[in-house]
């Protein structure tokens, strides 16, 4: 485990026992001091200025690396989209191949990794500080961020691993590799460790402590206040049992409700949205004036995009390199077709699901604004809201105005799609470890127990030095896996022409 | 010369009636057998993670035990019988494929059993039997 971590983990269970086991909310704020002074150096290295702006250079880093794949590819995003959907309906797939994965199961495995609590907290977040301009550039990153996802998932299953017992293993780690070796360049297994060493800490971050920390606050708000160590402790037994304990049917039942959430989520949005059609006109102007005037938010113009851009990328994972791992599983003769099928994540994760968690906001009015300049009223760099509320709270709130109900529903939600996120970054993670250490039951299980006490301290830890370690874990998954794909997009390109001859000469068959 | 007979088959006691008749019928005729065993399957089904990585080992195990287990005890109680029995092995819904084979083989009929539970099940979700009817290309025979 990197330094910081098992610092971070050292210093809060020893701040834990100092501050005696009687007094519970001690241990919540012993734990989050010590995580907060472990990782706070690390969080202002990945999130410093670009000198002489504000933007943090690791957005500029992912917002670029996304128009530079979709001017290299032609935006291959909006061109093959069509192709996309076919694909992803079976037009395309043999028939005798049924029975393996489909394009529709892999994505829609890796869409229930990435729909999740970026769509209904993230995008709350950059609302409450961005404003709602914010929404305007997540949407912007979201379709930038579509080729990126493309590039990262081709490469993903043409290099991948297939292990002579059938099983499949796929993944930044495997072309980066591969692929570097194969084009005869150096320095793909440099690469490839520093992005797993940063998968690991995106797993516990990102994928875990975030994840905990969110559906902690949601059950609070429905039962009361009580200290996040209890939550922790139900969650890492939870996910214990099924990563250590090997109780699948725990997994397998919740990934499998995950899916009906995420559409239920997406019907009361349309519906709230829908009832107030009359709005939406105003909305989208909120959130087109805002993107370029900030409406008195923090930093103007700049901070809108920066909060837009932070979560679209925390959303939907475009370069971060974990769709990779989800999508190399897809049984296909032709790589490029899981790329054109991957696009379509970001589309559905941000473009459509994370706009209309943005809009229930606007719409609800829970965005404080004064009423003699129209701006909104700013206190400690977040807009006043109608309840006070922040992060996924916010959300629920705004659904609450239409439906009274709906809290209690989203916290089941929230608990549901934190707990299948943890589980899918528990896996990703493992990839990453067993990637560095090799396979071995010792070795796996030494990381299951990091990952289980991880989720205790993510689950005492308050909401700020949380989000910010996590988003600073997932982004410096990024760094490695962009320069990876800068070198080997040439690949993909040579793919795409290969491919798009086929089809124009009909040497790729249509099925259905 | 009419086309083979499509028999669907899984090993249950009702499918085994359902070979049992198309054998004879089928010995009768002169006409061979496509003998089909559907492994219920849908490419829009929702899979963990794991199951992502296994499923191309779990499909060649699954292949593998229905060849041996229901297939091949099939083929073997047949064997003396006259009648040349081809065995597939399918992914998908019942029904559908067992269609496409009539389909595809040009059959004159199909030919299944039924367990003749019609219980709460079958009212819901349907048999295959009952599907057949409505779907088949060509004749259906369904044996009690």
């Amino acid at each position: 485990m990197p330094h910081p971590l098992r610092t971070a983990a050292l210093a809060a269970a020893s701040l834990a026992l100092t501050a005696g086991a009687g007094r519970a909310q001690g241990l919540d704020a012993s734990i989050n001091a010590g995580f907060e002074n472990a990782t706070g150096w690390y969080v202002n290295l990945i999130f410093a200025n670009l000198p002489g702006t504000e933007v943090p250079w690791i957005v500029g880093w992912l917002v670029i690396a996304a128009l530079v794949f979709s001017l290299y590819f032609g935006f291959v995003q909006f061109r093959w989209v069509g192709h996309a959907v076919r694909l992803v309906r079976g037009d395309y797939s043999d028939p005798n191949d049924a029975g393996e994965v489909s394009h529709f199961q892999a994505l829609a495995t890796a869409l229930s990794g990435t729909v999740g609590l970026g769509n209904i907290a993230g995008v709350a977040v950059a609302i409450g500080i961005g404003g709602p301009g914010a929404t305007f550039w997540m949407v912007l990153a979201g379709l930038l961020g579509m080729a990126t996802k493309f590039t990262e998932c081709t490469l993903g299953v043409k290099y991948r691993n297939e292990y002579p017992d059938g099983r499949v293993s796929g993944g930044p780690m495997y072309y980066l590799t591969k692929g570097f070796e194969e084009r005869g360049l150096r320095g793909g297994t440099a690469l490839a460790v520093g992005f797993s060493i940063f998968t690991l800490l995106g797993a516990v971050g990102g994928g875990n402590m975030f994840q905990v920390n969110q559906a902690h606050q949601q059950i609070a708000g429905v039962v009361g206040d009580y200290p996040g160590w209890i939550t922790g402790v139900i969650f890492a037994s939870l996910v214990g049992v099924v990563i250590i304990g090997g109780l699948k049917s725990i997994a397998r039942v919740t990934e499998k409700v995950v899916p009906f959430m995420g559409i239920f989520y997406v019907t009361a949005a349309l519906v709230i949205i829908l009832a107030n059609i009359d709005q939406v006109g105003a909305a989208f102007g909120q959130i087109i004036e805002g993107a370029f005037t900030g409406l008195g938010v923090a930093g103007g113009m700049v901070g809108a995009l920066i909060q837009g851009f932070r979560r679209a990328a925390f959303s939907n994972e475009a370069g971060i390199g974990s769709a990779a791992i989800a999508h190399s599983a897809v049984r296909t003769k032709e790589p490029i077709t899981e790329g054109f099928v991957a696009l379509l994540e970001p589309f559905i994760d941000t473009v459509v699901i994370c706009t209309m968690t943005a809009l229930v906001i606007i719409i609800s009015g829970q965005l404080v604004t004064d009423p003699e300049t129209g701006l909104f009223l700013i206190e400690d760099g977040q807009i006043v809201t109608q309840t006070g509320a922040e992060g996924v709270a916010l959300t629920s709130d705004a659904f609450a105005t239409a439906f009274p109900w709906f809290p209690v529903l989203l916290a089941v939600a929230v608990v549901l799609f934190a707990f299948s996120t943890m589980l899918s970054w528990s896996y990703y993670g493992l990839k990453a470890w067993t990637f560095l250490l090799g396979e071995g039951q010792g070795k796996e299980l030494v990381f299951k127990a990091i990952f289980c006490l991880f989720v205790v301290i993510g689950a005492a830890a308050s909401l700020d030095p949380v989000i910010a370690f996590s988003d600073a874990a997932l982004f410096s998954m990024a760094i490695f896996n962009v320069i990876g794909l800068y070198f080997l997009m040439p690949v993909v390109k040579r793919e795409l022409a290969r491919y798009a001859e086929k089809l124009r000469r009909g040497e790729i068959r249509k099925y259905g | 010369m009419p086309g083979p007979f499509i028999v669907g088959y899984d090993g249950s006691p009702a499918a085994t009636r359902a070979l049992e008749f198309a054998v004879t019928q089928a010995a009768a005729a002169g006409l061979g057998i496509v003998l089909v065993h559907v492994l219920e399957w849908s490419p829009y089904s929702f899979l963990s993670r794991e199951e992502l990585e296994e499923r191309h080992m779990r499909r060649k195990e699954e292949l593998a035990r229905a060849e041996v287990a229901v297939l091949a005890p099939a083929m073997d109680r047949m064997k003396d019988r006259g009648v040349a029995i081809t065995p597939v092995i399918r992914y998908g819904h019942s029904a559908e494929i067992l269609s496409d084979c009539a389909r595809d083989e040009a059959a004159s009929q199909i030919i299944v059993g039924r367990d003749g539970a019609g219980g709460l099940s079958a009212r819901i979700f349907g048999s295959t039997a009952a599907t057949l009817v409505q779907i088949a290309p060509v004749p259906c025979t369904i044996v009690p």
